[in-house]
């Protein structure tokens, strides 16, 4: 598991994206994207915080590859990036993997208790 | 709606041991718990183990290794058929962080070779999360969100 994980060291880290989501503003951004795309205006309206405040916001959630955004004209585009939710299931969905590792534990049980 | 995706496979191990000394490593919580939940980059949070038909098996853990660091992974294991030294046959759920994503019927066979084992595990594995789609990265933004909330809470009365 560990090669495997070694082998996909682009994929976003768990822990950044749940850290991410641990600030409320944030779920609420999130939760806002997950409907579709929005400007940065139209994030910060419901919130009630300036936009430079998303924007804050944004960073610490590009950073977790939750939230992608990019310059369309002047406007300031975000939408969901599936890679940080993904991210934690795709390691999780390699069960092979998982078991290939726990056979050969056990293999170093039993020679342990042999010797 | 959500799709399901489906897989399975088979693994086969040979142990130079007896097919006793392999099953006793299924058998008994201190071994079982050595090789299936503790390991390099594991942390155990719980564990605990009542092998018979009927019983369960109960894993908490988390991934922890500088390339990579998980919340809290549980897996749940029901026994479903026990015949000594010979087959286990079990059903077992995962989650992560609360949220359950994969559901197994996994078999174990131990058949004595020589001086040997054979062990042979055949897994048909079903995963909640499906291909990607709108919908489905809406779902499961919100599961997130949902088990996150619960954690929150359970951290605020605790």
């Amino acid at each position: 598991m560990l090669q495997w994980m070694l082998n996909h060291r682009s994929a976003p880290r768990a822990p950044a994206a749940l850290d991410a989501l641990g600030d409320a503003t944030r779920r609420a951004i999130v939760e806002r994207l997950s409907g579709g795309p929005a400007t940065v205006t139209e994030l910060a309206e419901p919130l009630s915080i300036s936009r430079s405040a998303v924007l804050q916001h944004l960073t610490v959630l590009e950073g977790a590859a939750l939230v992608r955004t990019e310059k369309v004209g002047r406007t300031r585009v975000c939408r969901l990036d599936p890679a940080g939710l993904e991210a934690v299931q795709a390691w999780a969905a390699d069960h092979r993997q998982r078991w290939e590792r726990r056979l050969d534990r056990l293999g170093e049980l039993l020679a342990e208790e042999e010797g | 709606m959500q799709d399901l995706t489906h897989d399975s496979f088979t693994l086969t191990r040979d142990y130079p041991v007896s097919p006793e000394r392999v099953f006793r490593a299924f058998s008994d919580p201190g071994r079982k718990r050595r090789w299936f939940a503790e390991g390099e980059g594991f942390i155990v949070d719980s564990y605990a183990l009542d092998f018979r038909v009927g019983g369960s098996e109960s894993a908490a853990f988390r991934v922890d290794t500088p390339e990579f660091q998980s919340e809290e992974i549980r897996n749940q294991t029901y026994y479903l058929d026990i015949v000594p030294e010979r087959r286990i046959v079990l059903a077992y759920s995962m989650s992560n962080a609360g949220v359950p994503f994969s559901a197994s019927l996994q078999t174990v066979t131990l058949e004595a070779r020589g001086d040997g084992t054979r062990l042979t595990l055949t897994e048909h594995v079903t995963f909640m999360e499906g291909a990607d789609g709108t919908e489905r990265r809406r779902e499961g933004t919100e599961q997130l969100l949902d088990s996150l909330a619960r954690e929150l809470a359970a951290e605020a009365v605790s």
